[in-house]
């Protein structure tokens, strides 16, 4: 059912949207958060299990000092402060994909709180402030057969993988974000893109959404100009893609102006998103009475990092986002105009790993956002998510220093690419792209051009050589773009005399 | 009688060193003497024959071979049902999980399997360890061999009956608020609960996880150090398992020299509620000691008063989530799965079937107490009063080396006779309850028989954190004290069930 919605720009004409954001980040730690069971994601279902994680009578849970670790580091780099003492708490509630039938989490005691960052959006800075970083288990994965939702009403019976339980997560919360109202999506979106580059660069999570590794849930309230009362917010569960991202936060903003505008009242629940039709709907009723009979975890004893550790972690943090994109910038001699088109189309760590495979500031910024970033942004999938990758980027720029293809036919290696078609040389050899460095063939091709135009030679004979670019397109035409123009004009000139 | 089941497990271990007895033998005696009473006194829900005769057999060829051996290799054991063993029926005394065999040896049982120490099976228990008297479990009440119409105590009846009934030399119970130290009392054998921490709960179906804790049973003060040696110690898999030496208790056991330990009798413990015939022997028990050379004081430790309703609120809000996993989605029974049901109507369906009536209780008072809006009335409430006890207990240490006090307020009592009086039962606990809370190690000892109706008193000792040992040099002092006065221990008093029956 497809709710009514208001345009963007008339929802915010009436509206400010006011968003908190929480982001479950899977750690890539070796091992779960409370036992030894590997984590290594695509395993067959069930067969990364303990009596830890399973929840059997009896088993206890152990926690993963790793898991600690980069807890703190996440809360370090998120400029929180870390707890000298904190407990886990459990969380109680019943569902079948969760084996004790409470999450280990953690309460009014996380590890990391009171944290700020940045984002950039169109040039703009803006800083969001963090409520808490704080660690809990994952549970296990409900799979529902026989409806045509995939949800569990209208299932015939429902298929748990608990492999995914007990893995390690980071839960990091914003405090209410308020930005001028137009930015709102694109500030959510910059937020949760910035979050994956700075985990990637913690190197404490593989960060890849597509797999959930990365997952963020969007609070999302309206609340009229001038207004200092917050309005009912619904929280939209598992939004997978930072496009997502986007896309729901601005459909949230338009579906509730629709309903407060006509004079209904907003539910406070959550909402599944849904990727193909761009629209979230009605789950679960959450109210304020949710009761999750939160204690502190009696099988655990309180986490009490040390300063000294503390510090020592602090010291092993890469440097600020902020800090680290004014040195690319200068390093690789960009303009502010073009390092925002970078950031924009989350192309920087793309652009970072390629220039350390050997390629140009230069030619990486105009594969990555000239051609993949531009192809993403048509078909709607987020950049790392295309299927082709730095090294992939970096093997082309090769085959064009070193002749083989020009940047014309790298576009159409690209595509094939893109396409699925396979790695470059096989493209190149299927598609015939390869440039032709056969002399004979060329000179053929320069001796049909000089035939069929005798008064541009003319021209040259009298005296103006550069004319002779108009001889060196027709041959270019004639190869259909596949020769070398400087190879071409080499023998052009040659067989003139020039 | 084999002569064999009426051995200590320290003599056993002897006849098997100097190669009088195999443990094949041995064990054989105790599955026979199983045979012939357990009809009458229920203290197993699941004996296993093979796996016992099978161990038993593996000893003997290691000792053959010449291997060096744990002392207690070849020893048998009853294990409370409560710990899981893998491949052997667990149930913690409830339906919920009839049929289920765990995939995994808890701690204590592969400390056990380590030590060459013989698990004849499973021994009863109230349901979930949720109970005093044995008379909550799902499978029947256990009878206490001194008097087959009278309760065993709980929840670990059906281990300290096994032993009391000589169907084992050891037994292993969990001690929640008692489990062991009650029983111990009503059956005239040792039991011992050591300090939170020093036994690992890894494989201890949880009833309340702060406050359980593992420890042996067993006919001699003795026999129950060694026992304890066997299984405690620092376990990675428990991260509340403290990271220190086991305490010295066999060498506290075997020495039992009182001579100027400081001694408080804890004013608290004893009066109105209590039995004649109890505090007579609890009495008579702290003069032998005084004439053993200890020094005697009164202590008071006003905050144990609220120990109990402290209690009652920590223990049900903790098993209320540890009992949360109990829904019938990946092992134990299932009710109302024919297609039709929910999930969550199976879960329910299957939790109505499968919880007994106390269990229920307590899943409900537990659920209310750490609801929003009531957690900081009771269950926050609750953990102060705890802090209390604690500081009581730090205070008293300051002046004293160890406390006594009756170990129940009355001695064993007819089944039937509180089970509809849920406080009445609780009350069993008064004495026992404030160690769990503290974390505490502490014990009870045989001293005699009330005048009143003939049956066993136990003298409570309670030590500090890691001064397991100090309960063995009181209960060795003691228990010598005695046999001399009786010709032996309080055992040997005990009616002979074959005779009797």
């Amino acid at each position: 059912m497809t709710a009514a919605v208001l345009e963007i720009d008339d929802a915010l004409a009436t509206y400010d949207p006011v968003m908190g954001l929480e982001v479950h980040v899977e750690l890539n730690t070796k091992s779960k958060m409370f036992c030894g069971c590997p984590t290594e994601f695509g395993a067959p279902p069930n067969t990364q299990t303990c009596p830890v994680c399973l929840g059997l009578p009896g088993a206890l849970p152990v926690v993963n000092a790793k898991a600690v670790e980069s807890a703190i580091k996440i809360g370090l780099a998120l400029n929180c402060e870390i707890a000298e003492w904190c407990r886990f708490a459990r969380k109680n509630y019943f569902y079948p994909d969760m084996p004790k039938n409470f999450q280990t989490s953690q309460y009014d005691e996380p590890i990391a709180f009171n944290g700020w960052t940045e984002v950039v959006v169109d040039g703009e800075t803006y800083r969001i402030e963090i409520e808490r970083a704080h660690m809990e288990e994952d549970t296990g994965k409900s799979t529902h057969v026989g409806g045509a939702t995939g949800r569990i009403h209208g299932a015939s019976h429902s298929l748990v993988d608990y492999n995914r339980a007990g893995i390690p997560l980071i839960e990091i919360v914003t405090k209410t974000i308020e930005v001028p109202p137009a930015k709102a999506a694109a500030v959510a979106r910059a937020y949760v893109s910035m979050l994956r580059d700075l985990l990637f660069a913690l190197g404490v999570s593989d960060v890849r959404m597509d797999q959930g590794s990365l997952r963020c849930d969007a609070n999302v309230s309206l609340k009229p100009h001038g207004s200092t009362v917050l309005g009912t917010r619904t929280e939209t569960k598992n939004v997978n893609s930072f496009r997502s991202v986007e896309r729901a936060v601005t459909y949230e903003i338009t579906r509730q102006a629709a309903v407060l505008s006509s004079g209904g009242k907003i539910l406070q629940e959550t909402r599944h998103w849904h990727e193909d039709t761009g629209i979230t709907t009605s789950g679960r009723e959450k109210s304020d009475a949710d009761d999750y009979r939160y204690f502190p975890e009696p099988d655990l004893v309180p986490v009490a990092p040390s300063r000294e550790w503390v510090e020592e972690l602090r010291a092993t943090l890469p440097e600020a986002p902020s800090v680290r994109r004014a040195r690319l910038q200068e390093d690789w001699g960009f303009t502010d105009l073009e390092m925002r088109d970078v950031i924009n189309g989350n192309a920087l760590e793309p652009i970072v790993a390629t220039i350390e495979l050997g390629v140009t500031p230069a030619a990486a910024k105009k594969w990555w956002l000239g051609e993949l970033a531009r192809s993403a942004n048509e078909s709607g999938h987020d950049l790392d998510a295309l299927g082709v990758g730095p090294a992939e980027v970096a093997e082309v720029q090769k085959l064009v220093d070193d002749g083989t293809l020009n940047d014309k036919i790298a576009r159409q290696v690209f595509e094939g690419l893109l396409a699925g078609e396979g790695t470059p040389a096989e493209i190149i050899e299927k598609r015939g792209l390869a440039l032709v460095s056969d002399d004979s063939a060329l000179l053929e091709a320069i001796d049909r051009a000089i035939a069929a135009n005798p008064d541009v030679v003319e021209k040259v004979n009298s005296g103006k050589p550069a004319a002779a670019g108009a001889l060196i397109g027709a041959v270019m035409k004639d190869m259909r773009g596949q020769a070398d123009a400087a190879k071409v004009r080499q023998l052009l000139n040659e067989k003139l005399g020039i | 009688m084999s002569d064999l089941t009426r051995k200590t497990a320290a003599e056993l271990a002897e006849l098997m060193t100097s190669g009088q007895a195999s443990s094949v033998e041995i064990t054989q005696a105790h599955l026979d003497r199983i045979a012939a009473v357990d009809g009458d006194v229920h203290a197993f829900l699941h004996v296993d024959t093979e796996g016992a005769l099978a161990q038993a057999k593996a000893v003997d060829g290691k000792r053959a071979a010449g291997e060096q051996l744990s002392p207690l290799a070849g020893v048998p054991l009853a294990l409370k049902d409560v710990l899981t063993q893998e491949g052997v029926p667990t149930t913690a005394g409830s339906k919920i999980l009839e049929g289920w065999k765990p995939p995994y040896d808890s701690t204590v049982v592969k400390r056990l399997k380590a030590a060459g120490i013989v698990i004849l099976g499973k021994t009863n228990m109230d349901e979930f360890a949720m109970g005093s008297s044995t008379e909550n479990s799902a499978y029947g009440t256990t009878h206490n061999p001194w008097d087959l119409n009278r309760i065993p105590g709980g929840s670990g009846g059906g281990s300290s009956a096994a032993i009391s009934a000589y169907e084992a030399p050891l037994a292993i119970g969990t001690d929640t608020g008692g489990s062991i130290r009650q029983p111990g009392a009503f059956t005239g054998t040792v039991g011992v609960k050591p300090t939170y921490g020093g036994t690992s709960r890894y494989g201890l179906i949880a009833l309340a996880s702060s406050l359980d804790t593992p420890g042996p049973c067993a006919r001699t003060t003795l026999d129950a150090a060694l026992l304890h040696e066997a299984i405690a110690g620092y376990d990675p898999m428990d991260s509340t398992s403290i990271n220190q030496p086991v305490p010295a208790v066999v060498e506290a056991a075997r020495n039992g020299d009182v001579a100027g330990l400081r001694i408080g009798v804890v004013k608290e413990l004893g009066g109105e509620g209590y039995q004649p015939g109890v505090e007579a022997r609890f009495h008579e028990a702290v003069e032998l000691l005084t004439k053993l050379g200890a020094e005697v004081v009164e202590v008071s430790c006003p905050h144990f008063e609220y120990a109990l309703p402290a209690y009652y609120l920590i223990l049900p809000s903790e098993a209320s989530s540890n009992l949360a996993k109990f829904d019938a989605m990946r092992y134990g029974l299932r009710v109302g799965d024919d297609g039709t049901n929910s999930a969550e109507t199976v879960t329910s369906l299957s939790r109505e079937a499968g919880f007994g009536a106390e269990v229920k209780r307590r899943i409900i008072l537990g659920t209310h107490a750490l609801s929003s809006g009531y957690y900081d009335a009771y269950y926050g409430q609750a953990q102060k009063v705890r802090t209390l006890i604690a500081r009581d207990f730090a205070k008293a240490y300051e002046q004293v080396d160890v406390l006594v006090s009756p170990a129940t307020p009355t001695t064993a009592f007819a089944i039937g006779d509180r089970i509809d009086d849920p406080i009445a039962m609780y009350k069993n606990d008064l004495c026992t309850i404030p160690s769990n809370l503290a974390g505490n190690a502490a014990a009870s000892f045989p001293c005699g028989l009330a005048d009143e109706d003939g049956l066993p008193v136990g003298f409570h000792v309670m030590a500090p954190v890691m001064r397991d040992d100090l309960l063995y040099t009181v209960g060795a002092a003691l228990e010598s004290a005695l046999a001399e006065q009786w010709g032996g221990v309080l055992m040997t008093k005990a009616p002979e069930l074959e005779v009797t029956r």
